[in-house]
């Protein structure tokens, strides 16, 4: 959209329907729909009203009053209906309805495809481009309907929770908070009694999970985690880990947040990432062979290299 | 200034609605209040106004009647947004829906489509439906750019740096679709220099995307599943073969939960059976275990770790 005067129109456009296909609209909720202060929907108003064609004959299509702050529309033929979606509209809708689709075990289920079937045909057109925008999301499975359960019922539960980093299955108890989706997995959100905070699991490493006789008890200061800022929030006390990655280990720096990524010429990349457990970029270590190497900090590589001894040995390998 | 021109653009669109008749620019200019005296100045503004409707979406049509001049007016048919009726539960699962795009482009288009059909009479609340509360990133900066070509059937040209090569290399596509998965995205199209099919990863792409010929020019070929062009990885890989390891006790997780044949060997470790495809990748993996796992058999399976192993103490 270009500016705010066609912005403005298409807010002008919308809210004559808006008006029409309610039996009754105030001015302050009609501003909050529409995102504006109640004087701009005020101006909007008047210029609504102030419309007048000149030629052939002086006529006003529009007749309206918002006397005592309610809006009355009694007179708008032209504009009556609103304006249909345009191809991003549509397909901003369309994507994410189809993406929600795909994942098993949500409620409401049937709705989502009664309103896919609406929408395509009322969109018409504009639904073509759709089909090329597409967002495939790991939706936990059958895990999904186990979660959904435990939260409608809100149960606590037993999670055998499988710990990449430190190649671990770990046990604890967690009192369900929400089902969230976020860059293309799905998370339950919960308070975990053995670390005593919220915490987030990722539904395609839960091995195993168990409702509890027992009544979710979700303490009063558990803060859902503001997954705006992303999964990965870094704190000042992590280790900061240097990697020198070849042209084919490139995929490093794809794969986990970094702190800075650095060209270092023929392909070659310098990354730097944050983490509180190094556990994890052992393994990485070891993974990576000739695609890179871990150059920081001084322990770490050490423990890379003991790691590979020790490996080795078990082969009878020097 | 813009609230004389949003002015002038409401009359334009109601004048145009209103008319059965194709209305010359002539008497166009006598109905709608606003444009200027001068036939340049008039000419000039009156198409820029034409270009702002098509941006909204209105759809103007161009004509005219028997024997006279060009015309405009805008069908009603097409101006407006069918009847949409939709029950409660139905309207909760749009509104989650346009709720799902975090960024730009996409969450304003989505924010616009939602007060449209709030203006066709759809109630949306902030009820929770489905029981999930999903978001979609779109924080590639590419994105915009490379929706925006796939929309329009644009050709772009772009600089990528794939995993593997020792430099970033120019490349002009045909782009297909725009695809994401795992939170991952990836451009799917034609690919006018290999002549081929491709994919690129957009966090792999670097400066901007920009337009390698007219919008409207890329044709996708019928039949084509953007999607599953994006996951096909090619020569289907080799036959699947079978490994015995040594898994450490009560290590080595990660394999377990899919391993097969699980059985003691002693007191220090067990006994399993792993398939795997390809030797060299999978030898990687497996040297992310360390000492705990052990490669018995396949022998090239097993020397591949090995040599793994070496070059992390080079």
């Amino acid at each position: 959209m270009t500016g705010t005067s066609t912005e403005r129109l298409a807010r002008l456009l919308a809210l004559v329907p808006y008006v029409m296909n309610r039996p009754s609209v105030a001015v302050d909720q009609a501003a909050g729909v529409f995102g504006v202060s109640e004087k701009q929907l005020i101006d909007d108003l008047n210029l609504l009203w102030c419309v007048e064609l000149r030629a052939p004959d002086p006529y006003c299509p529009i007749d309206l009053s918002y006397e005592g702050g309610e809006i009355i529309v009694s007179e708008a033929e032209s504009i009556s209906r609103p304006l249909r979606l345009q191809v991003d509209e549509a397909s901003a809708l369309l994507v994410a309805l189809r993406m929600l689709a795909d994942i098993p075990g949500l409620r409401d289920r049937d709705a989502l495809s009664r309103v896919i079937a609406k929408l395509e045909k009322a969109a018409g057109d504009a639904t073509s481009a759709a089909g090329r925008l597409s967002v495939q999301v790991d939706g936990g499975g059958d895990m999904t309907t186990l979660v959904r359960q435990a939260l409608d019922l809100g149960r606590r539960v037993h999670l055998t929770y499988y710990v990449q980093g430190r190649d671990e299955n770990t046990e604890r108890d967690v009192d369900p908070m929400r089902l969230l989706l976020v860059e293309g997995q799905a998370y339950l959100e919960g308070w975990c009694r053995r670390a005593e905070g919220v915490r987030l699991f990722r539904l395609d490493r839960i091995a195993d999970l168990k409702i509890l006789d027992v009544a979710a008890r979700v303490p009063a200061e558990a803060e859902p985690r503001d997954v705006e800022v992303g999964l990965f929030q870094p704190s000042p006390q992590d280790v900061r880990v240097t990697i020198e990655l070849a042209p084919r280990g490139r995929w490093v720096a794809d794969r986990y947040p970094c702190e800075s990524v650095e060209e270092l010429g023929e392909g070659r990349l310098r990354v730097v990432l944050r983490t509180r457990d190094t556990r994890w970029l052992r393994a990485l270590g070891l993974r990576l062979g000739d695609q890179g190497r871990v150059t920081g900090p001084p322990a770490l590589v050490a423990e890379i290299h003991a790691d590979a001894e020790r490996a080795l040995a078990l082969y009878g390998s020097p | 200034m813009s609230k004389r021109k949003t002015d002038r653009l409401l009359h334009l669109v109601v004048c145009l609605l209103a008319t059965r008749r194709y209305l010359s620019a002539a008497q166009i200019r006598q109905a709608v209040p606003g444009y200027p005296e001068s036939d340049e100045a008039f000419k000039r503004m009156f198409e820029r106004d034409k270009e702002e409707l098509r941006e909204l979406g209105i759809p103007l049509e161009v004509g005219a009647e028997d024997g006279d001049e060009l015309g405009y007016r805008i069908p009603r048919q097409e101006y407006e947004l069918p009847d949409l009726h939709l029950s409660p539960d139905e309207a909760a699962v749009l509104g989650l829906a346009a709720r799902v795009w975090q960024r730009a482009s996409l969450a304003e288009a989505a924010s616009g489509a939602l007060l449209k059909l709030r203006a066709a009479g759809v109630e949306t609340d902030d009820a929770a439906p489905l029981g999930i509360e999903p978001r979609v990133d779109t924080d590639e900066p590419s994105f915009p750019a490379l929706w925006q070509a796939v929309r329009d059937r644009n050709p772009v040209a772009f600089t990528y740096h794939g995993v593997g090569s020792t430099g970033a290399a120019r490349r002009r596509l045909e782009p297909w679709g725009v695809v994401s998965r795992y939170g991952r995205w990836y451009v799917v199209g034609y690919d006018r220099d290999r002549a081929g099919r491709r994919v690129f990863r957009l966090s792999r792409i670097t400066g901007d995307v920009v337009a390698d010929g007219p919008a409207g020019s890329v044709t996708v070929p019928e039949g084509v599943d953007v999607r599953a062009i994006a996951f096909d990885w090619g020569e289907a890989p080799a036959e699947p073969r079978s490994a015995t390891v040594r898994l450490g006790k009560g290590a080595a997780q990660g394999l377990r939960s899919w391993a097969r044949n699980l059985r003691d060997d002693g007191p220090d470790w067990d006994l399993a059976e792993l398939s795997f495809r390809e030797t060299e990748r999978f030898a990687q993996y497996l040297a992310r275990f360390a000492d705990h796992v052990v490669v018995l058999d396949p022998p090239d399976l097993r020397e591949a770790v090995i040599q793994q192993l070496k070059r992390a103490l080079t």
